[in-house]
C-alpha cells in the first residue's frame, strides 16, 4: 500500500514538474520571447554589422540618441544637445541620472572612451565608418592621425563636444547606430575581451545580459538601474534565433513566441489569411538591385542598359516572385525618407507593354533581336527567391533578344567576386540603410566606394553629391541637391533598381507598442504585454 | 588487446595532423573570406579586421601558428561569434548533438534489431512485408519531411510537444528531434537486420541446434543473432561517429543550439577556425568509432583476434 501510495505521489510529483515546463505560473515576470530569424554575431557593440545585433544592443545600451518606438530620433544617454550656428559643433548634455548597471555613473569621458575604441585600428570595428564624420576619426581608423586628435572632448563629467569635419545633417540619425553606443572602460580594462559575456557585461540601458546560449536564446533582464527603468513594462527578454522561418511560424501558433521578424514569403498570401493583422508588412529602407558594368563593352551604352531595365516587369517580380512581400522598385532611395522625393526612373509611369516594345525597339537598333541574341549573365548569390527573380528575368528578356544565363555562387564567394572588380555582366545587390538619410543609398554608387559594383563613373553625379555636401547646412536645400543626384543615376542607369524591402513581422496581439516603421525598429523598453 | 588499441590510437596521431593540414589549405582555395558580406568594407577596415585575426600574414605562418594552439588545446576565435572561441562553441553545443544522437542512436539500434528480427522469423508473411514497408518509407522519407510533419502533429494539433528550441534539456524537447533523427536510422537497421539474420539462421551451426532440441527462443537470441549481429557493429561505427556530431537538418528545425549547424554555416561564412574545429572533432569522433567497433568484433566474433 505504501509502495502504491509514494509510486502515485511520484507519479503526479512528475506530472506536476512537467506541466510547469508547458505553463508560467501566474505571479511570474512579464516575458517576452522575441523570435529572430539569426544569431547575433556579437554583443560588442564595436564588433557588430547585422540587425540582429542592433536590436539587442538597443536593449543593452543607450546611445547618446536613441529611436523611439516610431523610429524618431530621441534623447538617450544625452538628455539634450545643441549645435553650432555652422553645423560642426555637436554639444551634448548627458543626463545626471544616468547608470551603468554596476552602478557608476555615465560620463562623458565613457563616450571619449567609446569613440576612440570605435576608431582603433586594432579593435577591428565593422562599423567605425559610422563616425567618421567627426573630426579626425577616419585618420584614426586607417592609422594616419592619433585618437587625441579626434574631435570628442569630454568638457565635464555630462558634457561631451564632438566636432564634425562639415555639417552633417544625418549624424544624429547616424548615432541611433549601435556602433556609436558607449561601453565601460572600468570593465573591459578589468576583464578583457571576457568584458562581453552574460552576467558581466555592463550596459547602461533598459536591460542587462543575463545569459547566452549561442544559437538557443540570449536572456535579457530589466535594468533596474537604468534611469527610465519606472516605464519599462517587460521584465525578460528572450530573443529566440529560429533560423527556420517555417518552425518559426508554428513556434508562434503554439505561443513559443510572441513576435517573429521575419515570414516565410513564399507562403505570405495564405499566412495573412489565416493570421489576420498579426501579419505586419509595410515599406523598409531597403533596396533589391542588380549592378550592372557600365564600363565594359557593351554594357558601357547607357542606352542599353535602359532597355535592359525598362524592360523588366517588376510588378511580376513582386507580386508573383516574392509575393507582394517586395515592392517594384524604380529608384535606388527607397521611398519613406522625410522630406526627400525618390528621382523614379521615367518608364516607371508607363504601362509594361510600351516598356517592352520601346526597349525592343532599342535593342533591334543596336542590332539585337531573338536571332541574334545579346548575352547577358546575371550572377546572384544563393537564395531560393534570388534564383526566382533571376529566372524570372531570364523569361521576360528572352523575347526581346536577351539570352540570359545564371551563374549562382554562395554569398562570400558572390561578394568577394564583386568586390575584386570581377568580371562580371549583372550581378544581384541589395542594401538595407543603415540610418535613415537618401546619402547611404546613393553614397554606394560614387566612384570611391567599394560599394560600387556598377563601377558606375559620372562626373555629374559626383557633382551633384559634393554640391548636397556642401549645403549640409540647409537640409532642405540638401535633400533637393540629393533628388538632383538620384535622378542623374537613374537616368544613365548606374545600377538597375527591381525592388523595395519591406518588413515582416508576425506579432502577437498580446503585445502592445510594437508600431509599425521604416526602419523595422522596435525598443523593447516602449513594448508591454497583456 | 590492450597493445592493439594503443598502437590504433598512436597511429591516430600521423592521420590527425593530415586532416587537419588538408582541411586548413583547402577551406583557404574557397574563394571569399569571413568579412565578405552583401555590405562591403572599405580596403583600410577589412584590413583591421584581418589583422585583429592574424589572417594577413603569410598562410604557412598561419598554419604553424594554429598547430602550435591546437597542441595545445586553443581552437582559436570564431570570426563569425568572435564572443566565443571555437572551443566554448562546441563546449556548449557538442553536449547538446551527442545526448540527441546517442539517443536516436540506442533506440534505432534496439527498434531496428526488433524489427529485423521478427521480419526475419516470419519472412515472406505480413509481419515481414510491414517491416519491409516500414523501412522503405524510414529511409526514403527525408528528414527535412518528417521533421515539420511532427511538429505539426505532436506540436500543434495535440499540443504534446514544443514544437522546438532546446528548453535547457527538457526531456519533451529531445523526443521530435531524437525521434526524426532515428526513424530512417531504424530502418536501415532493421533491414541489416532482417538480412542478416535470414542468413545466420540458414547456417549450420543453427540447423545443429535445432536438430540438438534447442528451443527456438535460445537458438535466435543465444545463437541466431550473435552472427547476425556483425553487420549492424560496423553499421554502428560510421553511424555513431555521424549522429552524434549533430545534424544540421534536424537542428535548424526544431531550433536545437547542438554543433550539427557549424559543419555548414561555418564552411558558408568561411569561419576558417570553425570549420577547422568541426573536422577535428569529426576526425576524431570517426577514429574512435572505428576502433570501438574494431574491438566490438573481436567480442562478439570470436574468430577474430588482435595481436
Amino acid at each position: 500500500m505504501l509502495k502504491t501510495m509514494l509510486k502515485a505521489t511520484v507519479f503526479a510529483a512528475t506530472l506536476a514538474v512537467s506541466a510547469g515546463a508547458f505553463q508560467a505560473p501566474a505571479f511570474a515576470d512579464v516575458v517576452y520571447n522575441r523570435g529572430s530569424a539569426a544569431e547575433p554575431e556579437s554583443l560588442d557593440p564595436h564588433k557588430t554589422s547585422t540587425i540582429y545585433e542592433a536590436n539587442v544592443l538597443r536593449d543593452l545600451f543607450q546611445g547618446l540618441v536613441m529611436q523611439d518606438e516610431k523610429a524618431n530620433v530621441i534623447p538617450g544617454a544625452a538628455e539634450s544637445w545643441t549645435v553650432s550656428d555652422d553645423g560642426t559643433v555637436y554639444t551634448f548634455k548627458l543626463r545626471k541620472d544616468g547608470m551603468w548597471s554596476d552602478g557608476s555613473p555615465v560620463t562623458a569621458e565613457d563616450f571619449v572612451y567609446a569613440f576612440h575604441r570605435l576608431e582603433d585600428p586594432a579593435t577591428g570595428a565593422e562599423y567605425a565608418s559610422m563616425l567618421y564624420p567627426i573630426k579626425g576619426a577616419e585618420e584614426v581608423n586607417t592609422k594616419k592621425g592619433k585618437p587625441e586628435d579626434m574631435g570628442v572632448k569630454a568638457i565635464d563629467a555630462t558634457t561631451l563636444e564632438v566636432t564634425l569635419k562639415a555639417p552633417t545633417p544625418y549624424f544624429l540619425e547616424m548615432l541611433t547606430h549601435q556602433a556609436t553606443y558607449p561601453v565601460s572602460k572600468a570593465s573591459i580594462d578589468k576583464l578583457g575581451a571576457d568584458w562581453v559575456k552574460a552576467g558581466k557585461l555592463v550596459s547602461n540601458g533598459a536591460y542587462t545580459l543575463a545569459e547566452w546560449v549561442p544559437n538557443d536564446h540570449i536572456k535579457l533582464v530589466k535594468n533596474p538601474k537604468f534611469w527610465d527603468a519606472d516605464t519599462v513594462k517587460i521584465d525578460t527578454v528572450n530573443y529566440i534565433p529560429t533560423e527556420d522561418r517555417a518552425s518559426a511560424i508554428k513556434r508562434f501558433e503554439a505561443g513559443e513566441l510572441d513576435s517573429y521578424d521575419d515570414l516565410p514569403t513564399e507562403q505570405l498570401a495564405d499566412l495573412q489569411a489565416k493570421f489576420g493583422d498579426q501579419i505586419k508588412v509595410g515599406p523598409y529602407l531597403g533596396t533589391y538591385y542588380y549592378a550592372i558594368k557600365t564600363d565594359k563593352a557593351p554594357w558601357d551604352n547607357v542606352e542599353l542598359r535602359n532597355a535592359i531595365s525598362m524592360a523588366i516587369d517588376r510588378d511580376f517580380l513582386a507580386e508573383k516572385v516574392w509575393q507582394n512581400s517586395m515592392l517594384p522598385g524604380y529608384s535606388m532611395v527607397p521611398p519613406g525618407i522625410e522630406g526627400y522625393t525618390p528621382a523614379l526612373a521615367k518608364y516607371a509611369d508607363m504601362p509594361q507593354i510600351d516598356r517592352e516594345d520601346e526597349a525592343k525597339k532599342i535593342l533591334e537598333k543596336l542590332g539585337y533581336t531573338p536571332e541574334h541574341p545579346l548575352k547577358m549573365e546575371i550572377r546572384y548569390n544563393t537564395s531560393e527567391n534570388h534564383k526566382n527573380t533571376a529566372v524570372a528575368i531570364q523569361e521576360q528578356l528572352k523575347p526581346l533578344g536577351v539570352e540570359v544565363t545564371l551563374l549562382n555562387t554562395d554569398t562570400k564567394t558572390h561578394y568577394s567576386f564583386l568586390e575584386q572588380k570581377g568580371n562580371y555582366d549583372v550581378a544581384r545587390a541589395g542594401w538595407i540603410a543603415d540610418y535613415k538619410d537618401p546619402e547611404t543609398f546613393l553614397g554606394i554608387s560614387r566612384k570611391a566606394s567599394g560599394n560600387n559594383y556598377s563601377d558606375f563613373d559620372n562626373a555629374d553625379f559626383e557633382k551633384a553629391m559634393d554640391k548636397a555636401a556642401a549645403a549640409g547646412g540647409n537640409p532642405q536645400e540638401r535633400m533637393k541637391d540629393l533628388s538632383e543626384a538620384e535622378r542623374v543615376l537613374v537616368d544613365n542607369v548606374g545600377n538597375i533598381p527591381l525592388l523595395y524591402y519591406s518588413y515582416h513581422d508576425i506579432v502577437s496581439p498580446k503585445l502592445h507598442g510594437f508600431v509599425d516603421n521604416v526602419m523595422d525598429v522596435h525598443p523593447s523598453r516602449f513594448i508591454s504585454k497583456d | 588487446m590492450l597493445l592493439y588499441v594503443f598502437r590504433r590510437l598512436l597511429t591516430a596521431i600521423p592521420t590527425l595532423f593530415v586532416i587537419v593540414t588538408l582541411a586548413f589549405f583547402l577551406i583557404r582555395v574557397a574563394p571569399g573570406g569571413p568579412f565578405n558580406q552583401e555590405r562591403g568594407l572599405s580596403p583600410e577596415i577589412k584590413a583591421n579586421l584581418e589583422a585583429q585575426f592574424g589572417l594577413n600574414d603569410p598562410l604557412w605562418v598561419q598554419y604553424l601558428h594554429y598547430l602550435k594552439n591546437l597542441a595545445h588545446g586553443d581552437f582559436g576565435p570564431s570570426y563569425n561569434l568572435p564572443d566565443f572561441t571555437v572551443g566554448e562553441l562546441f563546449a556548449k553545443g557538442l553536449p547538446i548533438s551527442v545526448q540527441l544522437g546517442a539517443s536516436a542512436l540506442v533506440l534505432a539500434l534496439l527498434l531496428g534489431s526488433l524489427l529485423g528480427t521478427v521480419a526475419a522469423l516470419n519472412q515472406n508473411k505480413a509481419g515481414d512485408y510491414s517491416v519491409i514497408a516500414l523501412a522503405t518509407a524510414g529511409s526514403t522519407i527525408p528528414t527535412f519531411v518528417i521533421a515539420p510533419i511532427i511538429q505539426l502533429v505532436f506540436g500543434l494539433t495535440w499540443r504534446l510537444l514544443p514544437i522546438g528550441g532546446w528548453g535547457d534539456g527538457a526531456f519533451v524537447n529531445k523526443i521530435g528531434p531524437v525521434l526524426t533523427l532515428a526513424l530512417p536510422q531504424i530502418a536501415i537497421v532493421a533491414r541489416l537486420m532482417r538480412g542478416s539474420m535470414i542468413e545466420s539462421l540458414h547456417s549450420h551451426h543453427i540447423r545443429t541446434a535445432r536438430a540438438l532440441g534447442l528451443s527456438d527462443w535460445s537458438v535466435v537470441v543465444k545463437h541466431a543473432l550473435r552472427g547476425a549481429v556483425l553487420p549492424i557493429v560496423s553499421f554502428t561505427g560510421p553511424a555513431a561517429a555521424a549522429l552524434l556530431t549533430g545534424s544540421i537538418i534536424v537542428e535548424t528545425i526544431f531550433a536545437i543550439p547542438g554543433v550539427g549547424r557549424y559543419f555548414v554555416d561555418a564552411a558558408l561564412n568561411r569561419d576558417y577556425t570553425l570549420v577547422m574545429g568541426t573536422v577535428v572533432v569529426i576526425a576524431i569522433f570517426t577514429i574512435v568509432f572505428n576502433l570501438i567497433v574494431d574491438i566490438m568484433y573481436a567480442v562478439v566474433d570470436p574468430r577474430v583476434r588482435y595481436d
